[in-house]
């Protein structure tokens, strides 16, 4: 490990929680209070926490316009009990005037924020959900939060945080045909195991991240919560510049870490070594190759979820499958990550 | 901050939430009632033998897996009001400070600890006095924020 000196560089989670303390140059393992740009709340924490928060007799949230409140989870309601927490958000939503309060029709969470363009590079986000860390694909430091941290942002706009350490990941080359970003994070997270990056930002460099998709990049960050990172981040780039500007998004601040900043561990990826892998239960770690498993009957395949229901997942799909059946001992669920996706996968077909 | 005294018991590695409360019984919603299943996985008679003020002393990455805060309630009801561990989980290191648990971090705690000591620890002092073993024990520094959210009895109080 390099010593830490008072002319050491920062890393872009150091940047981003420096600008939003008053410390204004914050280090690994100090502790912080930070102002949170946007908060990100679905059901399973808002129906739980409006009862909390009444108990706390404000007439009202520190900024009803950064409140993110989406129905995600269980939709349409699967039982009485579901349908009765969606009832409760939508009158906590109502009561308290929140601006954004997306509801249940345009999709998951982590695919939609970006989309509606509340994820900007440089922004601090938190959200009651463990894979809040996707928007690390957009530069942001952002990372999952608990029923308790809801409340305390809706009523202060602050949450403490522990600065944490960076690990550095330089990727090189491309990927090959068939091989897909979900095949490297399932790769690094393999190498690292699970409490491998316990507490600590991942941050991805190198000119492999240019050849990686913004969904690639997504499906990365989004994984990155599975070996215990709190927050997995890309520097940004023209693409990011190029999908914000086709968004008419504007203000917002690229954040490059410092040339001499200070890493606790660096890794090296090529990109073009990663081969199709999968993750056996029981955990996210044991990872091996496509090539050496033993033939196994398939029951039930999926394809969806926040972490890959996005146009280039389906796209991939539709090229196995094309001019094929499935087999009829085989159920196929497809589930687009968004409203969005669907509608575009639809017109290409 | 008032003092803190109670015993030790010691685990290992990588206990996870649903160690220390199995998912299967959070539908009974009474933290009370959970509260009589924890950690009953990994050592049946915890429930049995614990006493207010007892300690939990744990190795690394202490409370992985689900978010859930009843993971820390289900802890209080038993009375027990200091959790040592040599890493935390990161969510449910704040589930603990934010319901007022202080959450200590020390290292190679098989040395330093063994089943049933009697520890003292004073948050004001940042020290850990093991009365068995009659050894001192500096803790890391606690910053005064924190410091202020465990007093207050947990961050919901402090705020209001």
């Amino acid at each position: 490990m390099k010593l830490l000196t008072e002319n050491s560089g920062k890393t872009i989670a150091e940047k981003i929680l420096s600008e939003h303390s008053s410390n204004k140059s914050v280090s690994p393992g100090e502790f912080i209070e930070a102002d949170i740009d946007l908060v990100m709340v679905h059901e399973q924490i808002g129906g739980r926490i409006h009862k909390e928060y009444e108990k706390l007799e404000l007439d009202k949230v520190w900024d009803p316009d950064k409140i993110f409140f989406i129905l995600d989870h269980w939709v349409p309601a699967p039982s009485i009990e579901a349908a009765k927490m969606h009832q409760d958000c939508r009158k906590f939503a109502k009561k308290y005037k929140f601006k954004h309060d997306i509801g249940m029709d345009k999709g998951i969470c982590h695919q939609v924020l970006p989309e509606l363009g509340f994820a900007r590079p440089g922004m601090l986000i938190v959200g009651s959900d463990s894979h809040t860390t996707t928007y690390g694909a957009f530069n942001c430091f952002s990372t999952g939060i608990g029923a308790t941290d809801v409340s305390v942002v809706f009523a202060t706009g602050k949450l403490w945080f522990m600065v944490p350490e960076t690990q550095k990941f330089s990727l090189k080359g491309q990927l090959r045909e068939k091989v897909m970003s979900k095949d490297l994070i399932l790769q690094i997270i393999r190498d690292l195991s699970i409490g491998g990056a316990e507490y600590k930002s991942m941050e991805f460099h190198g000119d492999g991240v240019k050849s990686l998709s913004i969904d690639s990049r997504m499906t990365v960050s989004n994984m990155v919560v599975e070996a215990g990172a709190k927050s997995g981040i890309f520097i940004p780039d023209n693409k990011i510049v190029e999908w914000l500007k086709g968004r008419s998004i504007s203000n917002y601040k690229l954040t490059m870490p410092d040339d001499n900043a200070v890493y606790i561990e660096e890794f090296n990826y090529d990109l073009s070594q990663i081969v199709p892998v999968v993750a056996k239960p029981p955990s996210p770690d044991n990872v091996v190759p496509v090539s050496e498993l033993p033939e196994i009957k398939i029951d039930q395949a999926f394809l969806g979820s926040c972490t890959n229901g996005r146009l280039e997942d389906l796209r991939q799909a539709a090229q196995i499958l094309k001019n094929k059946k499935i087999h009829p001992d085989v159920r196929l669920i497809v589930i687009p990550a968004s409203q969005e996706n669907y509608l575009k996968a639809i017109r290409e077909g | 901050m008032k003092e803190i005294k109670g015993r030790v018991f010691l685990f290992g590695d990588n206990i996870n939430t649903d160690d220390i409360i199995p998912h299967r019984y959070l539908i009974l919603r009474d933290n009370g009632e959970i509260a009589k299943h924890v950690l009953e996985n990994v050592r049946p008679d915890f429930v049995q033998n614990v006493r207010k003020g007892d300690i939990i002393v744990a190795g690394k990455n202490f409370g992985s897996g689900s978010s859930r805060e009843e993971a820390v309630n289900v802890l209080k009801v038993l009375g027990i009001e200091t959790v040592i561990a040599e890493s935390f989980a990161r969510i449910y290191f704040r589930n603990l400070i934010n319901l007022g648990v202080p959450a200590l971090k020390i290292n190679d705690v098989k040395k330093k600890f063994s089943e049933g000591d009697i520890l003292k620890i004073s948050l004001k002092n940042e020290e850990i006095v093991n009365e068995t073993k009659k050894v001192k024990i500096q803790m890391c520094k606690i910053p005064k924020f924190l410091v202020e959210i465990l007093e207050a009895g947990g961050i919901l109080n402090k705020i209001k």
